[in-house]
């Protein structure tokens, strides 16, 4: 046992990549086991390994985590990215709830069915630029700070930096209108243990290609 | 200024009602302004009142606090019911993150077409009697303990009590394979800050009438 955390998924970002993102920010190597079959799914369930008989599974400090925000909510207190106190622990979690719900939007894209992307795609869009960045360009200016949240980094940064990127993948040039989200991005990007995560041969995750969607779901079925 | 905490919601349960549940245990009085219409959500939203333009939004400690689980996670860590430590918090968190799930669910329930309202009650009901119920079933039996976590009331054991409630509305008998969480709801529900909440005149709201959808279309359209 090397005592690392050990994440348990398919082979790809899905519910998992907020996960990866804060422990590589953090500097914590991880290791991964990949679901690639409906059965190796089975088979964790028959294990009794998964609380709810879902992925994410994170093994860490003894527990089999399961739950996406769980597993976040004790990684960022662990590794010190939560805030210093309760009320910036509020801010904190109130732009990853709303970061959340702009990641479901991108992240559920891929796997829909041809005829309902084009709504969703300008739903989403329109989410973004109109709701989401917007909130986060005004945080930045209004306190005039490098970080979202007690001018250190957290989890909100990582998460916002993540969910730009990623925003970024469907329409460059989302980012036309809020200058103070180019610079967060650039200065986010830049934090070493990030700017290593972003570089080739990391654990970064790709967006699922087209081809792929079919044996994901399988697995999921 | 009274002081207490405001919310602003539709008079309704939707994703307000574990944010009355909490306080309510936690002996938090509150006090609610209701959106009627749909100006009344452009008025908020014109104030600058709303971080995502979304209620529920809670004013409480001079915060305008947006987004369910930010505001469950400040109420619970301030009147202590989020668990004496990181560990205790995970197993809080894991368990709650399902419980979310499964409301969920049923939050969607009312507002489903009519074409689609019976394979999603087959859904919930399977969801809730054999993966969400079960995992608690087991949690109690395990460590004998009368609450869900650390020997001591927390904001996992609220919840709980309030989805098993929510579940037998629509199902009465939906605990009969469960005699440990048949022995948690009495227990939970006689608490006397839950007991007040239970009893009729409270704050507590009752499920949504068919006859009152169309007016909520309306404000949140």
């Amino acid at each position: 046992m090397s005592g690392k955390p050990k994440l348990h998924y398919f082979n790809g970002r899905g519910r998992m990549e907020p996960i990866r993102w804060l422990l590589a920010a953090a500097g914590v190597e991880f290791e991964e086991s990949y679901l690639e079959k409906k059965d190796d799914l089975t088979k964790l369930r028959k294990d009794g390994s998964l609380l709810f008989q879902q992925v994410p599974m994170v093994e860490i400090d003894g527990m089999k985590m399961v739950q996406t925000r769980a597993i976040l909510n004790y990684i960022a207190t662990k590794y010190n990215l939560y805030g210093k106190d309760l009320k910036e622990r509020a801010l904190i979690d109130m732009y990853v709830e709303g970061m959340f719900d702009l990641n479901d939007q991108l992240m559920d894209y891929d796997y829909l069915p041809a005829d309902k992307k084009e709504q969703h795609f300008a739903n989403m869009m329109d989410r973004a630029t109109n709701r989401y960045f917007p909130a986060f360009e005004k945080v930045l200016k209004d306190h005039g700070q490098d970080f979202l949240v007690g001018n250190q980094l957290s989890r909100a940064d990582v998460q916002l930096l993540e969910i730009i990127l990623m925003a970024e993948e469907f329409k460059p040039d989302i980012l036309a209108k809020f200058p103070l989200l180019q610079s967060f991005k650039a200065r986010i990007s830049n934090v070493p243990a990030i700017k290593k995560f972003l570089q080739p041969g990391s654990q970064r995750k790709a967006r699922e290609p087209p081809e792929n969607v079919p044996k994901v779901l399988a697995i999921f079925e």
